[in-house]
């Protein structure tokens, strides 16, 4: 989890906050992972009173969160989720930061145990410009939704959409809507298995829920 | 409610007229024993609202005393938090009701050591009962209830008062809408215990102590109390604000002395605060208030788990700390914010850069100042008041 995550995926802004925004119900116990100066968690406060938290790795962005009224703490997605209870959150929000933390697969599995459902958002790597880049330029790629270097970039553990879905079957988590943004927009799909959808989606999100016995 | 409405029509400074409820009840203490009568010292500032829901309590440190704000008339100089406390500063008189008292065990006009024992005619000396956190609390809450407040907005405290506010939330967590506790923790750790009792053996090494009998001999012991407060001055800074301040300059000489004066500033400058700090303190209170201190431990009342002093706790926590702090480090807010995350508690943590160490929440920290101005406008808010 890295206080530059926002920037360096920062191509959906506002609409992938608007997107959560809606898909979250009024009065929802809400915790945001990664939750940088707390624009998404002021959102949801105004537009669905929400009962928020935040865990911001910045100080920085905490003392901003703070200041502006969110309830929101310094921490570590890797370190300190063990910390919060079972089933404390209605969701819990993992926007552009998984691909940042040294754990995604333990990140996942916490956050499951935590809040009953999850909504995860994350570059997708097997875009066509990605692989195109690494295709013709043999280079790490540096893209408008990926603009870091290779040696610069928070972005430690990037996947696909197949290897996140891979991912949720093997911890047996459920799937529930999925969401591509391309093209500076977003689409809501049916399913994002398959390969058009991995190449197309410069972005996805996800609304999973645990299957884990709680 | 006329009595305690401090009058604040002078324009640019707040006085902090102190008054004394006397409780002829008794205050029943953690030890087992009580103290009866006792008294409460105290300053206000502001007004108490229609609905009494306006009220801020300022918990003090070890060696503070209730006149946080204005100036203090027993040492003529200024309140000790006038950087937080004033029109337009994040406890503001003109939106809030704030009560600051002297703990129980103090010096300054509560019930402490220096008090006459009703049962001898003469002060208690070490005949005084040791007395909790929890105490001072409980006091804090008799003399609230005597003033006909039942809810405090926030409580609000650095280092020891930073202990206080945690205890508020644990002790009478129904009354407390939101808590601030500053470079502060719920336990006493090994090493603030070690530097406590460096300070408690040098005053009772003094042989002017008399056994705590020192008022009966007519005699303060000066030397001692001096050194146990250069000993804790040295853990309220940090390295890099010493060496900034005085680094190795020498005080009113330009050679060495190859003898045992204060050469250096730095020598000058902690024989100074001790010198000073023993006109305003009573060596036993200094006893009795850093032994307060040791015992604290809140996770200890409930089988270790320190989340359970909060769970189902409506407070909304405002943990704050200070990079440079090693006396009440960011780890120690940490272990604190854990517990509050562990018992669902709503908790926000901020901790500020400051290079200036514990006493940084006493200085002028605008990080600090605009955290607890977002984090007080929302909690105001939420409780109707804006």
């Amino acid at each position: 989890m890295s206080e530059s995550n926002a920037s360096s995926t920062s191509i959906s802004g506002r609409k992938d906050l608007q997107l959560i925004c809606d898909l979250i119900p009024s009065e929802s116990r809400v915790l945001d992972i990664g939750c940088g100066e707390g624009d998404l968690l002021d959102l949801l406060k105004l537009e669905k009173n929400i009962d928020g938290r935040g865990v911001e790795l910045s100080q920085v962005g905490v003392n901003a969160c703070v200041a502006r009224g969110l309830s929101v703490v310094q921490g570590d997605a890797d370190r300190d989720l063990k910390h919060f209870p079972d089933n404390g959150f209605d969701y819990a929000i993992l926007s552009q930061t998984l691909q940042a933390t040294q754990r995604p697969d333990s990140v996942l599995k916490e956050l499951a145990r935590i809040g009953k459902k999850l909504i995860v958002s994350f570059p997708n790597f097997a875009n066509w410009r990605v692989r195109f880049y690494l295709m013709f330029k043999g280079r790490m790629p540096v893209t408008s939704t990926l603009d870091a270097q290779w040696y610069n970039t928070p972005n430690i553990h990037l996947c696909t959409i197949e290897d996140f879905i891979g991912l949720c079957d093997e911890l047996d988590l459920k799937i529930e809507k999925s969401f591509i943004l391309s093209n500076d927009k977003i689409k809501h799909v049916e399913s994002s298995a398959g390969p058009i959808m991995n190449l197309v989606a410069e972005q996805a999100l996800f609304v999973v829920s645990s299957h884990i016995e709680k | 409610m006329q009595e305690i409405q401090s009058d604040t029509s002078d324009k640019g400074s707040i006085g902090g007229e102190s008054k004394v409820h006397v409780f002829d009840s008794a205050l029943q203490l953690v030890s087992g024993e009580s103290l009866q009568p006792f008294s409460v010292a105290y300053c206000s500032w502001g007004k108490l609202n229609a609905d009494k829901s306006n009220t801020i309590l300022i918990c003090h440190a070890l060696t503070g005393d209730q006149f946080a704000a204005g100036d203090n008339p027993m040492t003529q100089r200024p309140g000790w938090w006038n950087t937080m406390i004033g029109t337009g500063k994040p406890l503001d008189p003109e939106k809030y009701f704030i009560i600051c008292s002297n703990v129980i065990g103090g010096c300054s006009g509560s019930t402490g050591p220096a008090s006459i024992n009703p049962e001898t005619g003469k002060p208690y000396g070490l005949d005084f009962p040791v007395i909790t956190i929890t105490d001072m609390v409980r006091a804090q809450e008799k003399l609230l209830d005597a003033l006909g407040i039942d809810t405090l907005l926030t409580v609000i405290g650095g280092s020891m008062g930073g202990m206080q506010v945690l205890e508020w939330a644990n002790s009478f967590p129904e009354k407390v809408f939101s808590a601030i506790p500053i470079a502060g923790s719920a336990r006493h750790s090994a090493q603030n215990i070690a530097f406590h009792e460096v300070g408690r053996q040098a005053i009772m090494a003094d042989i002017d102590w008399h056994g705590g009998n020192y008022h009966a001999e007519k005699t303060q012991p000066r030397k001692g109390l001096a050194v146990a407060r250069m000993a804790a001055h040295i853990t309220y800074l940090s390295e890099t604000a010493l060496t900034r301040k005085f680094g190795r300059n020498l005080q009113d000489r330009d050679a060495l002395s190859y003898g045992f004066e204060a050469d250096f500033q730095i020598e000058s400058y902690l024989r100074h605060q001790g010198f000073t700090f023993v006109e305003r303190f009573d060596a036993n209170s200094y006893l009795y208030i850093t032994r307060a201190m040791d015992y604290f431990d809140i996770a200890a009342e409930h089988n270790g788990k320190l989340a359970e002093a909060f769970t189902n706790s409506d407070t909304r926590f405002c943990v704050v700390s200070f990079t440079s702090d090693w006396l009440f480090p960011t780890s120690e807010s940490i272990h604190v914010v854990r517990a509050l995350n562990a018992a669902g508690a709503n908790v926000s943590f901020v901790e500020i850069e400051s290079d200036k160490g514990h006493d940084a929440f006493l200085l002028d920290e605008p990080e600090m100042f605009k955290t607890l101005n977002g984090f007080l406008s929302s909690v105001a808010k939420d409780r109707g008041l804006a």
